[in-house]
Parts: C-alpha cells; sequence; structure tokens
C-alpha cells in the first residue's frame, strides 16, 4: 500500500471478545489526509475498531491493511487513565520516545521537540506539573501531545471529548482541524452526535458493521441514525450542520389522562 | 552514648548483617516502584509464600536453593503474569491462586518427608544475622542486575506500567518488558527472603514505594525516594534490632512503618494547610 491514498483499509473484518463479535465483516478504508469520525451507540464496536487497527485487538477473520511504515499514535479515552500515577506532564509526553535511546533521561534534543509540541497545544508552562493538577482541557491536551511527539502519519482518538465542557470539545475541534489542514490524517470515534460528529468531514456510522460513510448532510438521516442507534431520531438542518435530535415519544395519553393545554387552561 | 551506638559495629556479624539489611531494603524499595504502581501490592506477599515451595522442594532434592527456589518463583511470577495477561482473571485473583497453591505444596512436602536442608523457621522468618558470605554476594549481584535492568529499561518499564495498551501501541514489547519485570521481582524475593523471611518481604517491597509515593508525583523521583527509604529501613532497622533485642526482620519492617505513618501525618498536615490557606490573588 506504499503508493496507495489509503492509510489503512479493512476488509470483511470480524472481531470477537468470546463467542460475542463485536466487529462483524466490516470494511473500511482510511484515506491519507482524511478526517473521520465514527459514531455508533455503546457496544457498538468503536474502540475495538481503533484496538483492531492499532494491532491490539487480532481479528478473526478479515484483513487489516496498514500503508508501510505508516506510524500510528494513539489517544486513548481520558476515563481510562490513572490519573494518580506519579508522572508529571513532561516524563508523560516523553514517553512517546520510548525505544529510542536506552539511558533513562531524555536528550536535550527530545526535551526541546516535547516542550516545542507542549507550546504548540499552549500547556508549555505545565511541564513539571503532575497529570492530575491540570483542567480537563489541559490534561486532553497532553495525551494529543504525547500523540503528536510520535510524528504520526495517522491519529486515533477514542472519544476524545468524553466528560468535557463546551468550550475544551470547541478547542479540541479547533486544534484537530488545524493537524488536519496540515496533513495529518485523523480517526476518532465519539458519542456526541451535535457537538462532534456534525464538524466532521467525514463520517462513520457504525453498529458492529458499517451501517453508513459520507458526510454529515449524507448519513446524517432520520433512516440511517436509526439504523444505527436502533432509536428514531429526526435531523434539522440550520445554516449547513446537521442537528440530531431525540424524537419525542409518540405513545398517545390515556383518554382520561388531561391534554397538557387543557390541564393549564 | 556515641560508644553505645557503634559498639554493634565491632562485630563482623552485625557488620554483614547490616550490609545485606540495606542492600535488601534498597533493592525492595526500587523494584515496589513498579509493584505498586502495577496495583499488584499483594504479588509481594504472594511471591515470598510460592517460593517457600521451592524452598521446601530444593532441601528435598538436595539442590541450591538459589537455583531451586528461584526457578520455582520465576515460573510463579510468570506464571501470574501469564494469567493477568488473558485479561479473564484479574492480578489479584490469579495471585491469589497460583502463589498460595505453591505455599501449600511446600508445606506439603515439608510434612511428607520431613524438614530436611533449610531451617523452616529461618525461611518464614528470616535470618538476617546468620546470612553468609554467598548471601551477601548472591544479593549484591541481584541488586547490580536489577539496578542495570531498571535504569537500562527504564523507559519502557515507565510507558508499560502507567499506559500498557498505547505502551504497545507504539512499539513497545509489553509481554517482554513485563516478563523481564517479573523475573527481577521473583529474583528480588529470592534474595532478600533469606534475610527478611516470607512473612515480611512484602512490607519492604510495599512500604517504601508507597512512602515514596506520598513525597513526590514524579515516577523518576520516587524510584530514588523509594530506594533511600528502603535503605534507610535497612540500617535503623538494623540497629534498631541489635539494642532493643528484637529480631531484625521486624525492626526493619516496623522502621518502615515509622515512616510511613510520619509522611502520612506530615502529607496530610500539609494538605490540611494548602486548603485552608486563601489563594493568592
Amino acid at each position: 500500500m506504499t503508493d496507495s491514498p489509503h492509510l489503512v483499509r479493512l476488509e470483511s473484518v470480524t472481531c470477537r471478545y468470546l463467542t460475542e463479535a463485536v466487529l462483524s465483516g466490516l470494511d473500511l478504508d482510511v484515506g491519507r489526509g482524511a478526517m473521520i469520525g465514527v459514531v455508533g451507540p455503546s457496544g457498538s464496536g468503536k474502540t475495538t475498531l481503533l484496538r483492531t487497527i492499532l494491532g491490539s485487538v487480532k481479528p478473526v477473520s478479515g484483513r487489516v491493511r496498514l500503508a508501510s511504515g505508516l506510524r500510528l499514535a494513539y489517544v486513548p479515552q481520558v476515563e481510562t487513565v490513572n490519573w494518580s500515577f506519579p508522572v508529571t506532564v513532561g516524563e508523560c509526553v516523553l514517553m512517546a520516545r520510548t525505544g529510542r535511546r536506552l539511558l533513562p533521561w531524555a536528550s536535550r534534543v527530545e526535551r526541546a521537540e516535547a516542550q516545542a509540541v507542549l507550546e504548540r497545544l499552549e500547556i508549555g508552562e505545565l511541564t513539571e506539573r503532575h497529570i492530575r493538577e491540570l483542567s480537563g482541557g489541559q490534561q486532553q491536551r497532553v495525551f494529543v501531545a504525547r500523540a503528536l511527539l510520535r510524528q504520526p502519519d495517522l491519529l486515533l482518538l477514542d472519544e476524545p471529548t468524553s466528560g468535557v465542557d463546551a468550550r475544551i470539545r470547541h478547542e479540541l475541534l479547533h486544534l484537530l482541524g488545524e493537524l488536519n489542514a496540515e496533513g495529518l490524517t485523523i480517526l476518532l470515534t465519539t458519542h456526541d452526535l451535535n457537538g462532534i460528529a456534525t464538524h466532521m468531514p467525514t463520517l462513520v456510522c457504525l453498529n458492529r458493521h458499517v451501517v453508513a460513510v459520507g458526510s454529515p448532510l449524507e448519513v446524517l438521516t432520520p433512516a440511517t441514525l436509526e439504523q444505527t442507534f436502533g432509536a428514531p431520531m429526526d435531523v434539522l438542518v440550520h445554516h449547513g450542520v446537521c442537528i440530531v435530535v431525540d424524537q419525542p415519544h409518540t405513545t398517545a395519553p390515556p383518554d382520561d389522562v388531561p391534554r397538557l393545554e387543557e390541564a393549564v387552561a | 552514648m556515641i560508644h553505645e551506638l557503634l559498639q554493634p559495629y565491632e562485630f563482623e556479624f552485625f557488620r554483614n548483617g547490616l550490609a545485606v539489611a540495606v542492600i535488601a531494603g534498597a533493592l525492595c524499595g526500587l523494584v515496589g516502584v513498579f509493584v505498586v504502581q502495577r496495583g499488584m501490592s499483594y504479588i509481594g506477599h504472594g511471591l515470598s509464600h510460592a517460593i517457600f515451595g521451592g524452598f521446601a522442594a530444593s532441601a528435598l532434592l538436595g539442590v541450591s536453593i538459589f537455583v531451586g527456589a528461584g526457578i520455582w518463583g520465576i515460573a510463579s511470577a510468570l506464571a501470574i503474569n501469564g494469567v493477568t495477561r488473558r485479561g479473564r482473571i484479574g492480578a489479584d485473583a490469579a495471585i491469589g491462586v497460583i502463589t498460595t497453591a505453591s505455599f501449600a505444596l511446600g508445606l506439603a512436602l515439608f510434612a511428607l518427608f520431613g524438614r530436611r536442608g533449610q531451617s523452616f523457621d529461618a525461611a518464614l522468618f528470616g535470618s538476617i544475622l546468620g546470612v553468609s558470605t554467598t548471601d551477601v554476594l548472591v544479593l549484591a549481584g541481584v541488586a547490580l542486575c536489577a539496578t542495570a535492568v531498571v535504569f537500562f529499561q527504564y523507559r519502557p518499564l515507565l510507558f508499560t506500567t502507567f499506559d500498557p495498551e498505547v505502551a504497545e501501541a507504539s512499539g513497545i514489547r509489553t509481554a517482554r518488558v513485563e516478563a523481564l519485570l517479573m523475573v527481577v521481582l521473583a529474583l528480588t524475593i529470592l534474595s532478600t527472603m533469606q534475610v527478611l523471611g516470607v512473612t515480611l518481604v512484602a512490607a519492604s517491597i510495599v512500604i517504601p514505594a508507597v512512602v515514596a509515593r506520598m513525597l513526590t508525583d514524579s515516577f523518576a523521583r520516587m524510584l530514588i525516594l523509594a530506594t533511600g527509604i528502603g535503605a534507610a529501613c535497612g540500617l535503623i532497622g538494623m540497629n534498631a534490632s541489635y539494642h532493643a533485642n528484637v529480631q531484625s526482620g521486624p525492626t526493619i519492617v516496623l522502621t518502615g512503618a515509622a515512616f510511613f505513618v510520619a509522611v502520612f501525618a506530615w502529607s496530610s498536615l500539609r494538605s490540611e494547610v494548602r486548603r485552608r490557606s486563601p489563594v493568592a490573588a
């Protein structure tokens, strides 16, 4: 796949945990320079998809083809991080350079490169701080910084906006957009349809297999969303941006229960 | 007063014992950081019990305890690591099953064939003042190897301990790193058991690391602090042992416990003061 426009190609991939298939016959291409959001309900296989690309989950059938020499970096869900672990921001980010040097301390060049990445992400002054002492947005940036220090071709992020507020989500989206514009290919999972998914250039609707792939306007339709999430949803389009809303509960009230307008009259 | 404090240093057995206690304390402190941070504090207790089975088998077969119990301990440690990595059984359960079974086997072998060779009590409670030159050399060799492993494998060990999944995805052979750590741990326990005994070796692994954790938020500094605290526990505990006329194993562990109480009280007080102090504008 050296000259292929795709960095990753998954062909009929099936992954199981024990006897249960988490991914079933999944086909997906990740093109160079793409920025893809993967949406789907809990248990739809979003994290397994990332782990399959990383190689930590082996498919029971199908093929995962990676471009030759592909350099991957992974940003885990912040909920999975051990925040009480004794590690400073600098130590955490420099983990990206593990394996390149036998000595335990980082070289001057490594420290300078790490500092440059931290400065780029506007957390350069936090090098000596413990990771637990940071705000949610800063914590997320530390792990993005660690991933970027690997100088990856493909950045994988697992639920990067889980548990963060709207401002941090906006900042992260802006940062990822910048990185993508510089040529970094990005694949992220999210359950946040309105906050993240609708802003992705490409969306993948996943429920153990790929339900749909395309731009948000192409993919975020009531039919596709119901097929993906198993629940009826409506989609509004506002200034070219999709807004997904849950359909109201449609069960008719019993005849003896007064309607709202009657009750308040 | 000074003369009284220095009096035990006139005896060669005490000087040897002190050297062993300091090296053993430092070694346990160093290795204990990884054990505690991997959430496997119970493994020191478990592996020392598992190695007890190796002691019994070595005594029966008439082979060196360092060889027999060493192989036994490493096999137990790798078995725990292997079972844990499969993900279906937690580390605590794997340690519980494998090590207690091994300890029970040791007891059964002693019961069936008698207590030949190694002293049963020495294996259980340690015998710091009766250490031979071979014991000192073996311990020094293990300490040197463990230090070399931690020094040259520091970065893979840190990454694998903190975030094994991302470490693996970043090209670190985490299975190999974890197996190496387990081998170092088994050798540490084996070489220090002679000093501290099955029943107390776990405390020497866990306490210095826990105390060091309360003093720093940096992994590198924690390693240095835990090693120093372990060595200090050996030094102070041995001297206390002589003057209080109490076995050295318990006094070393009690010194560690005193460190823990003092640092815990100090860090709690510091947190309280910080909490109450007004935020700087």
